[in-house]
């Protein structure tokens, strides 16, 4: 039992690292990196061109669709080396970490080669369509429709929640081709272009005041059949395939963890008029359990990796992280601004400590624990696939998608 | 990345598991507990010494095996998950932990052997009454031959042949080694709420001792035992946790309410995904502590306090858990879920209440955290 990487491993790593150290500045845990402006979006498609120029993107991918297939430890070491760096990657992740992925595994050599060298590059940027108004946990019961047209088909509906609408350029859509079949059975998965007439994004105002996410509609787009991903009525696998990957994107904690908010207690007064919060037995239990839940995912991560460098697949355990994460920051900035009383309400960045990371971590939270798969579905995944207990009742097997109730 | 066991480490808890289903079955952990005058059963010990699980951590010198601590880890998540009635922790996390920490090479030489071969029993003896103790809180006097006052409750201490005592020396504390069988040491059986394992009030009475370590650090050395302790315990709290999870998980498979498999409903299901997280939690936190044990790192106490939070937290909620998803049927003496939950505040308490752990654990992270 160690932390040591295999020789090759370390080799990779000392590249990466050497790559990174002379491409992007210095580590700067206080610098917040934003991606959403014009001038944002632009610095992060310069470093993605530099970082595919030195066959740092798609590492795991087949080479004829431009990757080097190396085993996925490879993917999780430059992760880790690019994490402590602020490199502004925030815009490709869903394209390269989902998208590709399942362009690579359905869609044909040519369309292949087409799509992979320009979002390898950064110079065009993939979006996820999934989740509907009537379909989020349940995605299966999306709306959105499709209909043949001679070579083409024509899409009516609307997508949400898809991040990075606005700026991308292309987008993998699901939707359903055949309301006459069980739900899971009607649907298709295509390529669709962003920028296609009818198609027309909207931002969603978040309850924290931001805009992250999208509304995206479709009137009467046209997408052409061979822009299809796999069979006709076989987009739930499709989907699947996609999502597979999105656990291994998805989970990184955002918000200030157990360290800084012990910093934080060091200097507040306690509730009990005597000493630091810091001093409080109700807080420092807590805070046990924070670094318990904290210290815990981080080594998960690192069996996890063990996992991957002997070349096994990591398997849905891994949805335990966000599920951990996302609770642990609700509760640390819960923490934060009850235990500064009064004063704690007030989330001025020039006011709050940590520049308001507390209150961003108590607004941000609700959103984490339901994006990507909610606390709920979660723990069905953990409950089915790792610990195969059976399906909750169904209420549409068996049943016409058209035929079924839909509480609106 | 190699965090995780060896395939010979994985060999051996496979090999341990096969033993104990067979050897330390339900049925001869029961028979310990019906039996008011049993506190361990003797001829699974006599096995397992056999087995050479005594001497695992004992260098080749004193007759043990001279393995490492990873595959004592191994080994405890095995007893953990059978709930195997035998002071193993007391002899081993506990006692033999304290000579490899203390003892001279003389008083290694003298009680290490007995221990890999079985004949010594050992025991762990802090505890003066109700409460975390503290170093001022100790009232057992140790004068540098003779040990006077009472240790209670001492875990295995009615079976046990020797007990490590925690003793005022002069000014301060020492640790101190005292022959269980001599006449000046009483020892009254103790009810308590696991009867799979023995319990004692030992009552010392001018009984000869010896000290191990030096005068006044017996405090220090103590806690320095503990956080070892801490560790191994960590994986006897995850193998229970385990099997409490794998019996949940097995009845909500097999039990129908209103036409369906109970495990169905996310009412159960959520429970038995939430056990399962938090048993993973504690296993990556207990990873940690066994490689910190197993290279003697700094991070030791910083990591044994984690794995042991995380573990009575895991071993607490499966437990309790486990008998709601049995439902009535969990509740009956002949349902095993009684004996995990009565394990499992066992070794909530045993080496410090969860509560003192999570103290030190924050105590710990603040001064890391200041240097």
């Amino acid at each position: 039992m160690d932390f040591k990487d295999t020789p090759e491993e370390a080799a990779f790593r000392a590249d990466a690292r050497a790559w990174l150290e002379k491409t992007l500045d210095q580590p700067n845990a206080k610098a917040n990196v934003r991606i959403d402006g014009p001038e944002g979006l632009k610095r992060a498609k310069e470093y993605q061109a530099r970082k595919a120029a030195a066959g740092f993107v798609g590492l795991t991918w087949r080479k004829e669709a431009g990757g080097r297939e190396l085993p996925p430890i490879f993917n999780v070491i430059f992760n880790q080396e690019e994490q402590k760096f602020q490199a502004p990657v925030g815009p490709f992740a869903i394209g390269l970490g989902m998208c590709i992925p399942t362009v690579i595994a359905f869609h044909s050599p040519e369309r292949v080669k087409h799509y992979v060298g320009p979002a390898l590059r950064g110079e065009e940027i993939w979006c996820q369509l999934f989740s509907e108004p009537g379909a989020g946990s349940d995605v299966a019961g999306l709306k959105t429709r499709a209909v043949r047209d001679g070579d083409d088909w024509i899409i009516n509906g609307q997508k949400v929640w898809t991040s990075g609408a606005h700026y991308s350029d292309y987008g993998i859509v699901l939707v359903r081709t055949n309301p006459e079949k069980e739900k899971h059975k009607g649907l298709t998965m295509f390529v669709i272009n962003m920028k296609a007439p009818g198609v027309e994004v909207r931002p969603i105002h978040q309850m924290s005041g931001g805009s992250n996410f999208n509304e995206v509609y479709f009137t009467d787009v046209r997408i052409p059949d061979s822009e299809r991903l796999g069979e006709v009525g076989n987009g739930w696998n499709v989907a699947l395939v996609t999502l597979m990957n999105e656990r291994l994107a998805v989970g990184g904690s955002a918000g200030p963890e157990y360290g800084e908010i012990l910093e934080l207690a060091r200097n507040t007064p306690s509730p009990s008029g005597r000493g630091t919060l810091l001093q409080d037995q109700a807080f420092r239990e807590k805070l046990a359990s924070w670094y318990v839940s904290a210290e815990g995912y981080t080594l998960g991560k690192y069996r996890t990796m063990t996992a991957l460098s002997k070349g096994q697949t990591p398997g849905p355990e891994n949805s335990i992280g966000k599920l951990l994460n996302a609770n642990r920051m609700q509760d640390i900035g819960n923490a934060a601004i009850e235990g500064a009383d009064h004063y704690g309400i007030i989330s001025d960045p020039a006011l709050a400590p940590m520049q308001g990371a507390f209150h961003n971590a108590y607004m941000w939270a609700p959103g984490l624990r339901i994006a990507g798969g909610t606390d709920e579905i979660l723990r069905n995944i953990i409950a089915e696939r790792v610990l195969g207990l059976p399906q909750d009742a169904r209420a549409d097997k068996g049943i016409a998608f058209k035929d079924l109730p839909t509480g609106r | 990345m190699n965090f995780d066991f060896s395939d010979d480490q994985k060999m051996l808890r496979d090999q341990a598991r096969k033993f104990l289903a067979e050897k330390s079955s339900k049925k001869v952990v029961r028979d310990v507990l019906n039996d008011g005058a049993k506190s361990f059963d003797a001829s699974l010990w006599k096995l397992v010494a056999e087995q050479g699980w005594l001497g695992v951590t004992i260098p080749e010198q004193y007759g043990g095996l001279g393995l490492g601590r990873l595959e004592l880890c191994v080994l405890a998540e095995e007893v953990g998950r059978a709930l195997a009635p035998l002071p193993f922790s007391s002899t081993l996390y506990f006692f033999t932990e304290a000579l490899l920490a203390a003892a001279s090479t003389d008083q290694q030489a003298k009680f290490l052997p007995g221990v890999a071969s079985g004949s010594i029993i050992g025991a762990f003896a802090i505890s003066e009454g109700p409460g975390a103790p503290s170093p001022s809180s100790i009232e057992a006097q140790f004068d540098g031959s003779k040990l006077s006052g009472v240790k209670i409750p001492v875990t295995d201490g009615d079976i046990a042949t020797h007990a490590i005592v925690l003793a005022r020396e002069g000014a301060g504390l020492s640790l101190v080694l005292v022959d269980l069988n001599q006449s000046g040491v009483k020892r009254e059986t103790l009810q308590t709420l696991d009867p799979t394992r023995g319990h004692a009030r030992l009552t010392f009475t001018n009984a000869g001792a010896e000290r191990v370590g030096k005068a006044g650090e017996g405090w220090d050395l103590a806690e320095s035992v503990l956080d070892r302790a801490a560790v191994l315990i960590a994986f006897e709290q995850i193998g229970g946790s385990q099997a409490c999870l794998d019996m949940a998980v097995d009845y909500a498979k097999s039990r129908f309410a209103f036409s369906r498999q109970i495990g169905s409903y996310q009412a159960i299901k959520h429970k038995l995904a939430d056990m399962y997280v938090g048993i993973e939690l504690a296993r990556s936190n207990a990873f940690y502590g066994a490689w910190a044990l197993s290279t003697q790192s700094s991070q030791l106490p910083i990591a044994a306090a984690a794995a042991r939070v995380a573990a009575c937290d895991a071993y607490y909620f499966a437990a309790k858990e486990n008998i709601q998803a049995h439902g009535g049927m969990g509740y009956t003496w002949e349902v095993d879920c009684h004996l995990f939950y009565r394990r499992s505040k066992l070794l909530a308490v045993q080496a410090g209440g969860p509560g003192v752990w999570k103290e030190k654990l924050v105590r710990r992270l603040e001064l890391k955290n200041a240097a």
